[in-house]
């Protein structure tokens, strides 16, 4: 990384408004290059609008403060320029869009918006148990849950960004397909490489912490009503949650 | 036909001249001419001038005539070019027909439509302008795509043709039909009867691609005539803006498992004002129908797009799906969707809807990388992107292209 290492992603001040309601709120979070960061929270905390934030999602509209990405302040890119620049995104509950197949989505990932669904794409899809016939099926359309994480999963693969926001991976997938998930999500993140060796970054929103048996991450957060509240090594901040819950987590975390 | 059910029909025909059709603006038709801009008969499609030969590709034909079993030009009101390559096809002008075969007249001439329906197919039996006869003989499989052309080159001309198609017993055969009009035509008439008739375990497709201009009145008025076992398929397309069309094609299916299909993918631009539907009539026993349309709005075009199944047969089914996308605070889209039972073990069924482009979905391709516009166009292919079924493979590639080709046009 030239000889420093430069932050990934670099959150400061953030508040954040979405239909006139303020949801986050002065929120700072740093990701470094190489770093898996898991952030908990329960339903409603603001979550998934960090993640649709960090995206540049218009209906999500920054109030103050600033998101550096890879060193380049984005808070005012569309949301496509972000992307360009090699950030990533599974989304919880991706649109519907006919006509558009999974096989178009997963060229349009891959930068070749005009491309048929050849052996590359195949085989990718393959890697996740999806079949031919699902590659041609209208994206999301009547996918079943577990069916929609699979369909995300594969459209990165193809994308392979640097940096990597996952929305609820493992939610409605079925106990046969996490692991696989986590295995690739794993891989997508530079987890089977030395630590020394890791560009790649993510962060995970999950709110059971079911996908985290199955990939590590360096880092762990607890969001509370828009702001995070506490942050952690992930195993202990785990621990604490499935014992005593988000809020006594958060408080265990306020006396150290 | 001897001579007093000729009479009865020009009779008929004659008393029908001022009829209003029932759907669509009116359209006087004295301000079309009805003499002059004749052309040349060619020799090959080829010799097509350089400037029009665009206006024909766009339409779907194919001027180096390859790819084709047979060709039909009619410029204007002349027929300047026929030829037929494959041998279980016959191919010529209306005219011709009717003089070469006695029984065309007597089984087949305004059988599947009354010729008084409005002042349109009056007008085209009073004023007829030619129009193309097709046949497939018997058990003749004719894969390879015929082509049709109505092309008008000359302003304020009333182009008025009666088409009959006929696919005897066990026969196949595969229609593209381009309409198409001049740069230079600032206004034009287009009436066209067209009668199908599918044989017993015959098959008919029919692509239709329509390509006028601002000033240009369509009037087709088109039914098929499907018999036990038979097939008819319809794919119409059409992209770029006219003055104003009505049309309602409907099958009679009226054998046993007969099947009509129409697709219509409809790109309505400009001022342009569409009335378009699609019927079926089931009288067979387990006659089956699909229609299914697609209508995009934009600037001011008003467009009502109609379906209508009709179930008499036993055991028939039927479907109609109007999918309407609206791209213009100026624009209007009626979707029209009809169902009539007459009896109890029939399964009609019908979905429409008409939206907007959703934002999520931009949003969602944006995610991958995708700028607003080509996301925007993306959704659009796709929402246009109906599955062609029944087309042989060279020829849905080829529809395929053609509305690739439109798209790229308008987009």
């Amino acid at each position: 990384m030239n000889g420093k290492i430069i932050n990934m992603l670099e959150i400061e001040n953030l508040t954040v408004e979405v239909a006139g309601k303020e949801i986050l709120r002065d929120l700072y979070l740093n990701i470094e290059r190489g770093e898996v960061h898991v952030l908990f929270g329960p339903n409603g905390c603001g979550k998934t609008t960090l993640l649709l934030t960090i995206l540049g999602f218009p209906a999500y509209k920054v109030k103050s403060g600033s998101i550096k990405f890879k060193g380049v302040d984005i808070t005012n890119l569309p949301t496509n320029e972000r992307v360009k620049l090699g950030m990533g995104v599974s989304f919880q509950h991706p649109p519907q869009i006919r006509g558009v197949t999974l096989g178009d989505m997963v060229n349009i990932a891959q930068g070749r918006s005009e491309a048929a669904i050849d052996e590359g794409v195949i085989e990718l899809a393959a890697r996740l148990n999806i079949p031919y016939e699902f590659l041609v099926r209208d994206v999301n359309l009547g996918f079943s849950g577990g069916e929609v994480k699979r369909s995300e999963i594969l459209q990165l693969m193809a994308q392979s960004p640097e940096f990597i926001m996952f929305d609820e991976p493992d939610s409605g997938v079925d106990v046969e397909n996490i692991e696989l998930i986590g295995g690739i999500m794993s891989e997508l993140l530079d987890r089977n490489k030395l630590p020394s060796k890791r560009v790649r970054a993510g962060l995970i929103i999950t709110h059971s912490g079911f996908i985290m048996r199955y990939i590590k991450a360096d880092r762990a957060h607890v969001m509370l009503e828009g702001s995070i509240a506490c942050s952690g090594m992930p195993d202990e901040i785990t621990k604490n949650i499935m014992e005593v819950g988000f809020e006594k987590c958060v408080e265990k975390c306020k006396v150290k | 036909m001897n001579k007093r059910d000729m009479r009865d029909i020009i009779e008929r025909a004659k008393r029908a001249r001022e009829k209003k059709a029932s759907l669509g603006d009116d359209i006087n038709l004295e301000r079309y001419n009805t003499a002059g801009s004749e052309h040349d008969a060619l020799k090959s499609l080829a010799e097509v001038p350089q400037e029009h030969k665009q206006s024909l590709l766009r339409a779907g034909i194919e001027p180096s005539e390859s790819g084709r079993s047979g060709s039909f030009l009619l410029q204007d009101r002349s027929v300047v070019f026929s030829r037929v390559k494959s041998p279980g096809l016959e191919l010529m002008s209306t005219t011709e027909a009717l003089k070469r075969h006695e029984w065309l007249a007597t089984d087949y001439l305004w059988k599947a439509i009354p010729v008084d329906m409005d002042k349109y197919t009056a007008d085209v039996e009073l004023d007829q302008t030619n129009g193309y006869f097709i046949r497939a003989k018997a058990n003749s499989k004719v894969t390879i795509p015929v082509q049709a052309c109505l092309f008008i080159t000359t302003d304020k001309t009333g182009q008025k043709v009666h088409n009959i198609i006929i696919a005897e017993e066990n026969s196949e055969l595969h229609i593209i039909t381009g309409c198409s009009v001049a740069h230079a035509v600032q206004s034009a008439l287009h009436l066209g009867v067209s009668e199908f008739y599918v044989k017993r375990g015959a098959k008919i497709t029919f692509t239709m691609i329509h390509n006028w201009s601002e000033g240009v009145e369509v009037r087709p008025r088109t039914a098929v005539v499907i018999e036990d076992d038979g097939t008819f398929i319809s794919n119409y397309i059409l992209m770029t803006p006219l003055k104003s069309l009505q049309t309602y094609p409907t099958a009679y299916c009226e054998g046993k498992n007969a099947r009509a299909n129409f697709q219509s993918i409809i790109y309505a631009s400009g001022n342009a004002r569409i009335d378009m539907g699609s019927r079926a009539v089931l009288k067979g026993e387990r006659s089956r129908a699909e229609i299914i349309s697609r209508v995009l709005a934009t600037d001011n075009a008003e467009v009502i797009a109609r379906g209508e199944v009709i179930g008499e047969g036993a055991n028939a089914s039927g479907h109609i799906e109007c999918r309407g996308l609206m791209l213009s605070d100026n624009a209007a889209i009626t979707s029209i969707p009809e169902l009539k039972a007459v009896r109890k073990d029939l399964d009609l069924s019908h979905e429409a809807a008409v939206g907007k482009i959703a934002e999520e979905a931009i949003l969602y391709l944006m995610a991958r990388g995708l700028s607003e516009e080509e996301a925007t166009s993306v959704i659009i292919r796709g929402f246009l992107n109906v599955d062609i079924t029944g087309l042989p493979d060279a020829l849905a590639r080829e529809t395929k292209q053609m509305l690739d080709m439109s798209l790229e046009k308008v987009m």
